[in-house]
């Protein structure tokens, strides 16, 4: 029993892990429409850029705005410079330049930065929650951000007329146009919304895996994963198919089919579940208009 | 008049008598020459495993200071150095570049079991060495098999077999739980660890655990091996899965006797990661010292390789036990240029690598020898197991052959 | 391609003629080049037959894929294996990877049909992951070698031809190539290509007019995957070795890049996307050791910067306006 606790623990916090980069991929995917396939890999280069900070001697939080600024600010530049001129040709050309977006950046890390793996600190405590031997404060810490990032993102989308001419500007550009709303420039702010997203993930994901270039390569799956399967449009459903994600690997690893199929079997399962409701668990269904 | 082409024909014999004197001495193979000996070499420098490039690019600084200092008999070291991204048709496509196109005498220090699986009977086909392979797996020296391909590290069969043997020696009734990477590497490990255990692996052996590159953490690994109620974890990972799993043993309150493979023993990529405090108690065996170590701080060999680094790589980092590593194996290769004197054929180069004898390198820990011989292609056979104690390993019992 | 009515018939004599010309071209470039280049130039001819497979399924039919890559590996071990147990010659692996992959392809493409867009994607991206892995699972460890994957021998040329290995097996390659450029133009010309391109276009009206959109899809997903299984035969042929390794998902992306930088839904981009994918890794590491990737990623924005329609389309229409130049107006 106390094996099973510790599984299911520490499935949520690996779950916490995708939910958190799962929270940028729909960021990205409400106000472009598009899968980002950097988006792991532009997290992973921001997460960088704090610890250069925090090297330097900055204050943890102090740092943590900086590169949230930052994150943004990077989002913002590589819309309107490398995909807006590509633009609306084609959807696979864009997802080539994500491909080339993803490869740089990672090249670009390795070479600054060195393919040893740094530990990155945690603005949690150090000791475990009331002396558990299941999680580490930081895991606690990190899903709790993680909810933090999900409350504000809903609400963004919900309440604020700019979250809602984003959502319009990514379903339909052209009545979106047609009601004033400047689309352009929604995209924009789209994707330095996602990068700072990202870049939060990537912070709350460095202590538990350090920090190195390859870092996201391994949740990039299953963050695009856990978005699917909660339903790509609903910021919850996604958090909630990571977590599902994280539990299910681990108990699956642990007590059904051993480590060597367990990425094997959760993916069937996966895409088993989007084959019988295409939009994800909790997702909304749409119907198509001829 | 006269006496001038007298001369010029007295100089014209001399040099005819030299040069063909010479000629009797010296023998090439495609890639050397009077002045330069141009070889290959295959490394990741895109791609999962980029992390490894790092090796060649010591190599290159290395060479670089040897050309500086007058190269080998007068003969610059050429290293072309190219990219597979470890795949390994690259791999086949660069050795065919690297012998037909570009003509080197040798390739040095490909890196990687399955890259190096996959040229491995195109070079032997054509009696191309294959030398140094920058991979434990233990297929690497079969001379009778194989003549033109050698190792260099201590291979992962032996190791776990030295691990098998302390258990067997301290714990004869350990529970051992195993955690290993699902390749090659993780696989030989495991086999030598079986093989040195006999008849009791299977009894001995409690609980056996795999993990993915692609995983993003060990944490379920580690939990589930503890279940098994295993005092005995031997933890054969890559750095940054084995930071991951010494951190996490010790979070959940396990107290294991912890061996830490090789590739993995580094203080500067693993230990400072992980944790100090949590890495007291490691056991690993080590054929070098560690950079980051301060007992060997004041040890000329160290002394003179953190020179080196700084002048010659100054980017790289001393925490990166890949450096050393990489610094040791050029050091070797130079030794078998030494040997070969003029006589660089393909053969040659082969006879004098299975010629080296107990030659000593200033990185490798004291006692520790590279020998090999035209039935042994195993250069470091050599082990001495070290326990952390929390700022330095400490070296114990006998260096284990 | 959008030559008028009337003139079909002599247009499509001339590409005849031009694919002829290309094919003599091709089969007589071994022989001035190094075994080296020769070596290289049979993997591009085995990855256009793949590029020209997939293009089929992404760039005609719509649907992406991010695991053809498994395909490949499929197609690769099929070969490997009978040669290596069962002592197959190596020619007649190449119709059994056919057909395994053909049947592999359509059983996945019956679920995958349920899925669009970024589903399928996600679908396809998980067979391109998880394939790796059941490579070298245990229990088909006898068969496929696991981690250590399988090393085959390389075919001489048969009734003593003057060739070396090396040149034969590219003017087989280039055989077979010619032969599955031939069947696919043929197909994608057709009612069929027709039909794959209508799909993508218009579904909901395809469907209407009677086009069994369902069936049309698995079976593009089959005839796209034996495509894919072809080239990994001849692939794993060239370079005589299968691993695991050899196929990750980097295998996938690189030939989604090719693709596209060829040319989406066109015959000859395939060919360009292949060369694309082949040389260009080659020359980002010749310029940089220390971030290859990095300069690899330039050259893929830049492409996608200069040609968003890919190589083929460019290459198309220099042609276009050089033919209309000396003639009449059109």
């Amino acid at each position: 029993m106390d094996a099973f606790i510790a599984q299911v623990l520490s499935g949520l916090v690996t779950g916490g892990i995708y939910a958190s980069v799962a929270l940028a991929l729909v960021m990205i995917y409400q106000a472009t429409h598009l899968v980002n396939f950097a988006q792991g890999e532009l997290a992973m280069f921001c997460t960088y850029l704090a610890w250069t900070m925090l090297d330097a001697g900055f204050p943890y939080w102090a740092a943590f705005a900086a590169t949230i600024a930052l994150a943004f600010v990077c989002g913002v530049v590589i819309e309107r410079v490398v995909i807006r001129p590509i633009g609306e040709s084609s959807v696979l050309a864009v997802v080539v330049v994500f491909i080339g977006l993803l490869v740089i950046f990672n090249s670009l890390a390795g070479w600054i930065f060195t393919y040893t793996v740094k530990p990155f600190p945690s603005p949690f405590p150090a000791e475990p929650l009331f002396g558990n031997h299941y999680v580490s404060s930081h895991g606690i810490g990190a899903i709790g951000v993680t909810l933090v990032v999900l409350a504000l993102l809903y609400a963004f989308f919900r309440f604020t007329s700019l979250g809602l001419a984003m959502r319009a500007a990514a379903q339909n550009p052209v009545s979106a146009r047609l009601v004033g709303i400047r689309v352009g420039w929604t995209r924009a702010l789209g994707w330095g919304l996602a990068a700072a997203v990202g870049s939060i993930a990537g912070m709350m994901v460095a202590p538990t895996v350090y920090l190195d270039p390859n870092m996201m390569a391994g949740i990039l799956l299953y963050a695009f994963a856990a978005a699917l399967v909660g339903g790509i449009d609903n910021p919850w459903g996604a958090v909630a198919g990571g977590f599902l994600v994280g539990v299910l690997e681990n108990l699956l690893g642990a007590y059904v089919i051993g480590t060597e199929l367990k990425l094997t079997v959760a993916l069937v399962l996966i895409v088993g579940v989007l084959v019988i409701r295409p939009s994800g668990l909790f997702g909304r269904v749409t119907v198509k208009r001829v | 008049m006269k006496t001038g082409s007298l001369l010029q024909a007295t100089v014209l014999i001399g040099a005819i008598a030299l040069a063909t004197a010479s000629f009797a001495q010296k023998k090439y193979d495609p890639g050397a020459t009077d002045t330069e000996i141009k070889i290959g070499s295959i490394m990741p420098y895109s791609g999962p495993a980029s992390a490894y490039g790092q090796i060649g690019k010591l190599h290159m600084a290395y060479f670089q200071k040897i050309n500086d200092e007058g190269g080998i008999n007068g003969r610059k070291i050429k290293l072309l150095s190219v990219d597979d991204g470890y795949s390994p048709p690259k791999a086949v496509e660069m050795a065919r570049r690297l012998v037909e196109q570009d003509e080197v005498l040798f390739i040095f220090q490909s890196l990687g079991t399955p890259s190096n699986s996959a040229i491995h009977k195109y070079m032997n086909a054509k009696k191309v060495p294959h030398l140094f392979v920058a991979t434990g797996a233990t297929k690497w020296g079969d001379p009778k098999d194989f003549p033109w391909t050698m190792g260099w590290q201590p291979n992962y069969q032996t190791e776990g077999r030295i691990y098998a043997k302390d258990i067997l020696a301290t714990r004869p009734n350990a529970k051992i739980a195993v955690l290993y990477q699902n390749d090659d590497y993780g696989k030989d490990l495991l086999k030598g660890l079986k093989d040195g255990l006999g008849d009791k692996a299977g009894r001995l052996i409690v609980a056996e655990a795999t993990y993915e590159v692609s995983d993003p953490t060990v944490d379920s690994q580690i939990v589930s091996l503890k279940g098994s109620g295993a005092d005995v974890l031997i933890n054969i990972a890559t750095p940054k899965f084995a930071a991951l799993a010494i951190r996490k043993v010790h979070d959940i309150g396990w107290k294991p006797v912890h061996y830490l493979n090789n590739v993995s023993a580094s203080v500067g990529s693993v230990l400072v990661p992980a944790g100090l405090d949590k890495s007291v108690g490691l056991i690993t065996v080590a054929y070098q010292k560690d950079a980051l170590d301060t007992q060997w701080a004041n040890d000329p060999g160290m002394k003179e390789f953190v020179a080196f680094m700084a002048k010659y790589l100054p980017d790289g980092k001393l925490s990166d036990a890949l450096n050393a590593y990489g610094y040791s194996v050029a050091q070797t290769l130079v030794q078998v240029f030494k040997q070969c004197g003029n006589d660089l054929t393909r053969a040659n180069i082969m006879r004098q690598a299975a010629s080296l004898k107990d030659f000593q390198l200033p990185l490798l820990l004291p006692g520790i020898k590279i020998n090999t011989s035209p039935t042994d292609f195993y250069p470091i056979e050599s082990l001495q197991l070290q326990r952390f104690d929390g700022k330095q390993w400490v070296l114990f019992g006998k260096v284990i052959e | 391609m959008a030559a008028l009515p009337t003139d079909s018939a002599t247009a499509r004599r001339n590409q005849w003629l031009g694919l002829a010309l290309v094919v003599l071209l091709a089969a007589v470039l071994p022989f001035f080049l190094s075994n080296y280049r020769v070596f290289q130039l049979t993997l591009v001819l085995a990855y256009a037959i793949v590029l020209l497979g997939l293009n089929m399924l992404t760039g005609y039919n719509g649907q992406i894929s991010l695991g053809h890559g498994a395909f490949y590996a499929i197609g690769a071990y099929t070969a490997a294996i009978l040669m290596d147990k069962f002592g197959v010659p190596y020619w007649l692996t190449l119709p059994a990877a056919a057909a395994v992959c053909l049947v592999a392809g359509f059983l996945f493409g019956l679920p995958a049909l349920r899925l669009e867009g970024l589903y399928l994607a996600l679908a396809t991206f998980a067979l391109g992951v998880a394939l790796p892995q059941l490579l070298k699972y245990k229990h088909f460890e006898h068969w496929t070698g696991g981690v250590q994957g399988i090393v085959i021998i390389k075919p001489d040329a048969p009734f003593g031809l003057p060739v070396n290995a090396d040149q034969w097996l590219y003017l087989f390659t280039l055989g077979v190539a010619a032969l599955m450029f031939i069947l696919g133009v043929n197909l994608l010309r057709g009612r069929i290509g027709r039909a794959l391109v209508a799909i993508r276009d218009q579904p909901i009206a395809a469907e209407a007019m009677g086009v069994d959109i369902s069936l049309y899809k698995a079976l593009t997903f089959g005839v796209s995957a034996m495509y894919t299984g072809v080239g990994g035969a001849l692939g794993a042929i060239a370079v005589q070795f299968v691993a695991p390794d050899s196929f990750t998902i980097f295998l996938s992306i690189a030939f989604l890049v090719g693709i596209v930088v060829g040319g989406l839904a066109s015959v000859s981009g395939a060919i360009y996307g292949a060369l694309f994918i082949q040389f260009v890794p080659n020359i980002a590491d010749q310029i940089s050791k220390a971030a290859p990737w990095a300069i690899y990623g330039v050259f893929l924005i830049a492409c996608m910067f200069l040609m968003p329609g890919g190589i083929a389309q460019v290459v198309g229409g220099a042609w276009q306006r050089l033919r209309r130049k000396p003639g009449k107006s059109v």
